[in-house]
């Protein structure tokens, strides 16, 4: 198994070569949020296809990997209560700041905004501070 | 064709979480705990994906996309109360459980009962999330 920073790094490329080929070739921001949002709330309802097509590719590849690779596992906690309340945080949190790691973080900061630097500082310092006072705190996480 | 574009994207995307190991919340939790065992591999990730990408906008001067249209516009200065809120709201969730939007479609064939579940409760959030957004916008924004 070759060293974890440099697969990270392989797969950071490629995360950010499709974030460039979607703004190059379909001129859009590559935002996981933001395309799947807008298929919940009806406000990409121009172009459903579009980001059905993304959201096809985005699950079925990974599948296919994990399959092919004799399984894949995301080591999730159990804990029903707080997966509950973490999705919720993170849906109507990307929703209300408009972008998560990918469109703020991928597409904003390479591009020097304002708006994706702030935001990728503020939820890297809740996430931290969460994992802090949850997990070496409170040891419930 | 933009929909053959786009299905490439979010598989190359999907192989990118997939092969970086951002699917797995252990590495996703270890680079968010500072003071237990720290995991840089996201910094090399988000780095990696930060070049091809900065890269990519330097390319947009006085081009249009190949399919047509217009680029993104400029980024809007104003920081917003909306912007900061919703990034803490969102950091709190992700450091809980350890996925972010991406990462928890692209494991959902394997990320068993509690993908499933983190997953539902990120769509019921984006459902919820206009009403909220909307009453955030129309009060006075921070700076």
């Amino acid at each position: 198994m070759p060293e974890a920073w440099l697969m990270g790094l392989i797969g950071g490329l490629m995360i950010g070569g499709a974030a460039a080929v979607f703004l190059l070739v379909n001129g859009r921001i590559m935002g996981a949020s933001g395309l799947v949002g807008g298929l919940v709330d009806g406000t990409g309802r121009g172009n459903t296809g579009e980001r059905m097509a993304f959201l096809a590719g985005l699950i079925g590849v990974p599948a296919v990997l994990a399959l092919a690779t004799g399984g894949a596992e995301t080591h999730a906690t159990g804990n029903i209560a707080v997966l509950i309340l973490a999705g919720l945080l993170v849906g109507v949190g990307t929703r209300i700041a408009n972008g998560c790691t990918s469109g703020h973080g991928v597409c904003g900061i390479s591009r020097l905004s304002l708006r994706g630097i702030v935001a990728t500082v503020f939820y890297l310092l809740a996430g931290g501070l969460t994992v802090v006072t949850f997990k070496q705190l409170l040891g419930v996480i | 064709m933009r929909e053959l574009f786009a299905a490439v994207v979010g598989g190359l995307f999907g192989a990118g979480l997939f092969v970086s190991g951002m699917t797995d919340t252990r590495k996703v939790q270890g680079w968010l705990d500072v003071f237990g065992d720290w995991d840089p591999t996201l910094a090399f990730v988000l780095g990696g994906a930060i070049v091809p990408m900065a890269i990519a906008w330097q390319l947009t001067r006085g081009r249009s996309p190949v399919l047509g249209g217009s680029f993104p516009a400029p980024p809007e200065p104003r920081i917003g109360r909306s912007l900061v809120i919703g990034s803490v709201l969102f950091g709190a969730g992700w450091g809980l459980v350890g996925l972010c939007p991406g990462p928890a479609l692209a494991s959902i064939t394997y990320g068993g009962t509690s993908g499933v579940v983190f997953l539902a409760a990120m769509l019921g959030g984006m459902l919820a999330a206009p009403p909220i957004r909307k009453r955030l916008s129309a009060a006075t924004p921070v700076a």
